[in-house]
């Protein structure tokens, strides 16, 4: 006689979800300040009633049926938010993986007579649920990597403020280290910003650029050409000692450049260029 | 049209490139300006480059030979108007443009100009300056 597993997971619905709710909130890796436990609960029930709606007898046998498609869907939403709020893998595969236990769990209960039919239902239970939670790694590392690439981009994006600092002067504080993409960035910026606001004298500061190597100073190098090329004179400003020490050291000539050691120093020559003159307010003590 | 016109004002020339040039255009205007520069005794030349949206080596180059032709016979160069993207292209393609003087516009070509030319002629002659 053969048992139909699916009509008998059906049958014991309830008591599955109990048992797995049992588990997870057991569980040491439970996480109650990310997630309420009514709100883990909705989403067991969620997946759990996905999961037993799709399973039939004909499909517990392979895995990639069309019919788990949904299955798949609301478990990639629920391992995309989790990767978002901060879970760490394992308490994100616990999820599944506590499923497991309480079906076979289950299973076990139920034919406890028939260790036959128990033996082959829960192997295909194990394949399903294995499945399903390589399914989980998956979306789960996917959706960090998009975490990832999103921040690469707003830092890139937010590390080229170009600020102007005085009518005709503008400044670009480099934070971070310079590569060839990053220096494409910051010419572009740069050189648009030159045009736009028709500055005369641009000052790329580097005191926040942790090293300095021949790769970096070239591209300051190209940096300064491509504004000179422009008509616009440029100061590196904020080199800090162990910089200027690696330069000499690597041989770097940036005799052709104009540096100064800190961006007030620049823009007292740029203030020079333009032959502009800062002077201290004269206090006229005798009116009143 | 295989010409740029050369204008002529005071004791500069004027050249403003309003298309994409080709070789034989970029040859002949060398050719031209060189010519130009020795029958009008120009004293500045300046080249508005702010249309020009494409750029290669060819061109970087007869930018540079125009600059050093016109410097030895006693004429500076004022390349203005560069677009940031030609600017990046030939810093990549390793053209400095070293023999060329460069301003943000045609204004600010015109005072780079007169301050070179004044400057360098203010102690032989000073009349130099006032024949317009």
């Amino acid at each position: 006689m053969k048992t139909d597993i699916s009509k008998l997971l059906q049958k014991n619905h309830k008591q599955i979800l109990e048992d797995w709710m049992t588990n997870q909130l057991a569980d040491a890796s439970l996480r109650e300040d990310l997630m309420s436990n009514e709100e883990l609960g909705e989403q067991s029930q969620e997946l759990l009633s996905a999961l037993l709606k799709s399973i039939n007898d004909k499909n517990l046998n392979d895995v990639q049926s069309e019919e788990f498609e949904n299955v798949y869907e609301i478990l990639s939403g629920i391992s995309m938010s989790r990767a978002r709020q901060g879970y760490t893998p394992r308490e994100t595969g616990m999820f599944v993986l506590s499923l497991k236990q309480a079906i076979i769990g289950t299973l076990t209960k139920m034919l406890k007579n028939d260790p036959q039919a128990l033996v082959d239902a829960s192997f295909k239970m194990n394949n399903l649920l294995d499945s399903l939670s390589i399914m989980t790694f998956e979306t789960f590392i996917k959706s960090r990597e998009e975490v990832i690439l999103r921040q690469t981009d707003e830092i890139s994006e937010i590390s080229t403020p170009v600020i102007r600092v005085w009518d005709g002067i503008v400044a670009l504080p480099i934070i971070g280290t310079l590569d060839s993409s990053r220096t494409q960035v910051v010419m572009e910026a740069l050189l648009q910003e030159i045009v736009e606001s028709g500055s005369t004298i641009a000052i790329l500061d580097i005191s926040g650029v942790p090293a300095v190597d021949s790769l970096v100073a070239q591209h300051l190098i190209k940096t300064v050409a491509a504004t000179r090329l422009m008509g616009a004179e440029c100061i590196i400003s904020g080199i800090r000692p162990e910089i200027a020490q690696t330069v000499v050291h690597l041989g770097i000539d940036l005799s052709n450049i104009v540096t100064k050691a800190s961006l007030a120093s620049a823009l007292r020559h740029a203030f020079g260029i333009l032959q502009l003159e800062v002077q201290k307010k004269q206090k006229d003590k005798t009116v009143r | 049209m295989d010409r740029i016109p050369i204008l002529r004002m005071g004791q500069y020339l004027l050249v403003t490139i309003q298309i994409d040039l080709y070789d034989r255009l970029a040859t002949n205007l060398e050719s031209d300006l060189v010519q130009a520069v020795s029958k009008t005794g120009a004293r500045g030349v300046l080249i508005d480059i702010s249309a020009l949206s494409i750029v290669d080596s060819f061109m970087g180059r007869i930018l540079n030979n125009i600059g050093s032709m016109s410097k030895i016979m006693d004429a500076e160069t004022v390349v203005v108007g560069m677009q940031p993207a030609v600017a990046i292209t030939l810093i990549e393609l390793g053209l400095e443009l070293k023999g060329v003087h460069t301003a943000l516009n045609v204004e600010k070509g015109m005072e780079l100009l007169a301050a070179k030319i004044n400057s360098a002629y203010e102690d032989p002659d000073e009349d130099e300056a006032g024949t317009e």
